[in-house]
């Protein structure tokens, strides 16, 4: 749906505003209902047991002890799920091994047991034979022909003869002739860059209640990105149909990408088949960082060529992503976006997706884009300083703008990366004064943005106020957003309507949320859901009226007769229209159902100083800006939380955390005590900028802001601790101890 | 006829071709054509793909329609988070 260029959606009346958010009240009370809240009649706890090992063959089962013992009411193993479709194989074998378990914390069986202490008991007495297999957690190892193999027979036609079995497929992107551009450069930088694996280090623990009762309709309540995704694919792993198995939304306890798969959903579902009984399952946070979804740990090798000017000759990129234990790594959108910001003559990248024994990476905010950029902006940063040139200005120099070949091939419309280029250069915090020990980085960063699927429901009540029915749990102020946009179009005060997460019995297919989809799709399907209610209204004051629909139209709220014959009849407002709506053909409702395209594409460019402490390796955040076009920000207290969290955890990513695994394979560091996320008091304020370049795609001008924000951090944080501690840092993260290596060796 | 971009290792499957034609009036005549005129994409095409047409990606929109001037380029499906 195109851009809506009439007056009157110019002049915004709630669109723009900061009202209260709806669900304010009940979280802040703690009357928010998460994943861990729901409890049922009769419930079991369900709990899972994991594999010690890195990489071992599963070579026999016995629980009969634990099946024995008084309160164990369901085990489940693999067996018990029998052949799944093949496009839920590798999930069914994450949820539960098979032969072989491919990492540690890998599920091996499941208990549901009157009580916890009694499932962690029966756990114990389950009894496993493992043929320990030699392991390998790194990427570059992982490629390596000797190395260990985790799966025979996966590999894509498009792999090399002769490479590692770990190594699944291949991509390459770009134009031009790389080295015809580097042979025009002044200087060309090549380095490698290392990224750790890193967690979305949501809050709230994955966690469901979920019934099966005798005649297979099942029930489930869960905490996830994307409850009709956790309907299709239980149901398929289960061999139920989708419409027997009605899946419930709980509140989010955050996401960032982690919660768009299943791991906990099917396996609750076969114990409360088993069982016969309700069964809940929560995970710990060991298990959180254990077994879900961390992103991708990455190995890149950037090769960039520049003339004196700063005009970027020819860009190249190798990038190496190991996505866990199944195939899938997001190193496809790593090599896309690398270069995405730039207009460039000459770019290639390569890519290759890994295997490891690790959890199968999940996708985290812009999957795959973070440490692509930060090793391309790491490059552009060496040689703009390399040759005494403003960063900022060589970024601008070489900026992609509408009319741009991007990278990745098409040809760009109108975008806003420029824009925030210059919001930089214009803002105070670019020349603010620096002092001793401390640096200034900066970076920018690309998205894709996508829409889908997409259902609303938008009904009006006797007393002529409006619920809005949305499919897409409310993960980044959805319900807001929806609000705001159903109540601009219907001319009505925010408080007039309520937004509400459907389950998946109540409307029909919805994407998960991912991909910044849900302010941009179904806030355009909610807009389309308001039109229909409002040309329904206008029908029903017409035929009060006796005139003809075409007469009437709508504004501020109220229906009114329009154009010289449709007579002279005062304004019949939403309240009188749906008072009357029994008597003049029922109900009124709004709908609109929707594959939703064109979502925009995103760019952002980040700001921010350090201090590098000389004795420790030590990084203090000192200052942060960022500046990203938000096409339209409909609520933008939300966009600026959306910008700040994303600084955040790129900051996290840069400084901080990481998996740590030893040499057995084994994850060291499974607990926020040992893996450090950045809190409050570590970081000042995260100062943002929001720039609005309307979308063509959506008739409010919106684009998707959640995931751009995490792509620049890494290399703005990257650049900056460069500066101050005099050597490029090329490992993520720049932990102290690696800083203060780095700059003992650079003194030599 | 259609002009299509390809990416860079699929060109490999498409006769060494980063641009080819095809005869389509939607994005569905676009994914069946390719996949009829050059057999090497189709694994590619069923593991799934998005559509960039002239500037406006798309994933699943079978009937939007393309012009025969458009500009095409075939992308990696796009995943997010």
């Amino acid at each position: 749906m195109a851009l809506d260029d009439s007056k009157k959606v110019k002049n915004f009346k709630v669109v723009g505003t900061r009202p209260n958010r709806p669900d304010g009240i009940d979280k802040v009370t703690g009357r928010a209902r998460f994943g861990a809240d729901m409890v049922a009649p009769g419930m079991l706890t369900g709990r899972i047991l994991r594999s010690p090992h890195a990489h071992a063959r599963i070579l026999r089962i016995d629980a009969s002890k634990a099946e024995a013992l008084p309160g164990v009411k369901a085990v489940v193993t693999r067996a018990d799920f029998g052949d799944v479709p093949d496009h839920v194989a590798d999930v069914m074998d994450n949820c539960m091994a098979g032969d072989k378990a491919l990492y540690d914390g890998h599920a091996v069986a499941a208990i549901a047991a009157s009580s916890a202490a009694v499932a962690r008991k029966a756990l114990k007495l389950i009894e496993v034979d493992y043929e320990v297999l030699p392991h390998v957690t790194d990427v570059d190892e992982a490629m390596k022909p000797g190395a260990p193999v985790l799966h025979e027979g996966r590999q894509q036609e498009t792999v090399p003869s002769g490479m590692s079995g770990n190594v699944i497929a291949r991509s390459e992107f770009g134009h031009g002739d790389i080295e015809a551009g580097l042979a025009k450069a002044d200087r060309v930088v090549e380095r490698t860059y290392r990224t750790g694996a890193t967690h979305q280090g949501y809050i709230e623990p994955h966690a469901c209640l979920a019934t099966m009762s005798a005649d297979g309709q099942g029930d489930l309540w869960v905490c996830t990105q994307g409850h009709y995704m956790v309907r299709n694919v239980c149901a398929a792993i289960l061999g139920l149909e989708q419409g027997q198995l009605r899946v419930t939304a709980s509140e989010i306890g955050g996401g960032f990408g982690g919660k768009t798969v299943v791991f906990l959903e099917p396996v609750a579902l076969m114990l409360a088949k088993k069982s016969g009984r309700p069964v809940k399952m929560v995970m710990s946070r060991s298990e959180v960082l254990r077994a879900t979804g961390p992103t991708a740990s990455t190995s890149i090798d950037v090769k960039i060529g520049m003339t004196k000017e700063g005009r970027i000759t020819a860009a190249f990129a190798e990038l190496r992503y190991q996505g866990g234990a199944y195939p899938g790594s997001p190193v496809d959108m790593g090599a896309m976006s690398a270069f995405a910001p730039y207009d460039l003559e000459n770019v290639k990248t390569v890519g290759w997706d890994v295997v490891t024994n690790r959890p199968k990476a999940a996708a985290y905010r812009a999957p795959g884009a973070p440490m692509a950029a930060y090793a391309v902006e790491s490059a552009i940063d060496e040689l703009a300083k390399g040759f005494g040139l403003d960063p900022l200005a060589v970024r601008l120099m070489n900026g992609a703008d509408e009319g741009t070949k991007a990278s990745y091939g098409p040809t760009y419309p109108a975008i806003g990366l420029k824009a925030t280029l210059e919001a930089a250069h214009r803002h105070p915090h670019w020349t603010a004064p620096l002092g001793e020990n401390q640096g200034r980085g900066v970076a920018c960063g690309f998205w894709f943005n996508f829409g889908g699927d997409t259902c609303v429901s938008l009904n009006v009540t006797p007393d002529g106020t409006v619920t809005v029915s949305e499919g897409n749990p409310d993960i980044g102020g959805s319900r807001a957003s929806m609000t705001m946009m159903a109540a601009e179009e219907l001319g009505i005060p925010y408080d007039q309507v309520r937004t509400i997460i459907a389950d998946t019995g109540s409307l029909g297919q919805n994407e998960v949320t991912d991909g910044s989809r849900v302010t941009f799709a179904v806030g355009l399907a909610t807009i389309e859901a308001a039109r229909a209610a409002k040309r329904e209204m206008c029908r029903r004051a017409a035929m009060i009226w006796g005139i003809d629909e075409e007469a009437v139209e709508w504004e501020d709220g109220a229906a009114r007769p329009a154009g010289p014959n449709a007579g002279k009849f005062p304004p019949m407002t939403i309240k009188e229209i749906a008072a009357v709506a029994s008597n003049t053909g029922g109900p009124i409702a709004g709908h609109h159902e929707v594959t939703a395209e064109g979502a925009g594409v995103s760019f952002a460019t980040h700001m921010v100083d350090v201090e590098v402490d000389p004795e420790t390796g030590a990084t203090k955040i000192l200052r942060y800006t960022v500046f990203q076009d938000a096409g339209r920000a409909v609520h933008p207290s939300y966009v600026e939380g959306q910008f700040q969290g994303g600084a955040v955890q790129g900051i996290g990513w840069a400084l901080n955390e990481e998996y740590i695994y030893g040499e057995d394979g084994i994850l060291q560091n499974a607990g926020f005590l040992d893996y450090r996320i950045p809190v409050a008091s570590d970081l000042p304020m995260i100062d943002t900028v929001i720039l609005e370049i309307p979308n063509p795609g959506h008739p409010y001008g919106v684009r998707g802001v959640g995931e751009t924000s995490i792509v620049p951090p890494l290399a703005a944080v990257a650049n900056a601790v460069s500066a101050a501690a005099g050597v490029r840092m090329t490992r993520l993260p720049m932990s102290p101890p690696r800083v203060l290596a780095a700059m003992q060796a650079a003194k030599g | 006829m259609v002009k299509v971009v390809l990416w860079g290792s699929l060109a490999e499957s498409a006769e060494g071709q980063r641009e080819v034609a095809v005869e389509a009036a939607t994005l569905r005549d676009l994914l069946d054509g390719l996949g009829e005129t050059f057999p090497g994409l189709r694994a590619e095409l069923e593991r799934g793909v998005s559509v960039s047409i002239d500037g406006r990606v798309y994933n699943d929109s079978w009937f939007t329609p393309i012009r025969p001037d458009s500009e095409v380029v075939l992308l990696k499906r796009l995943k997010g988070g």
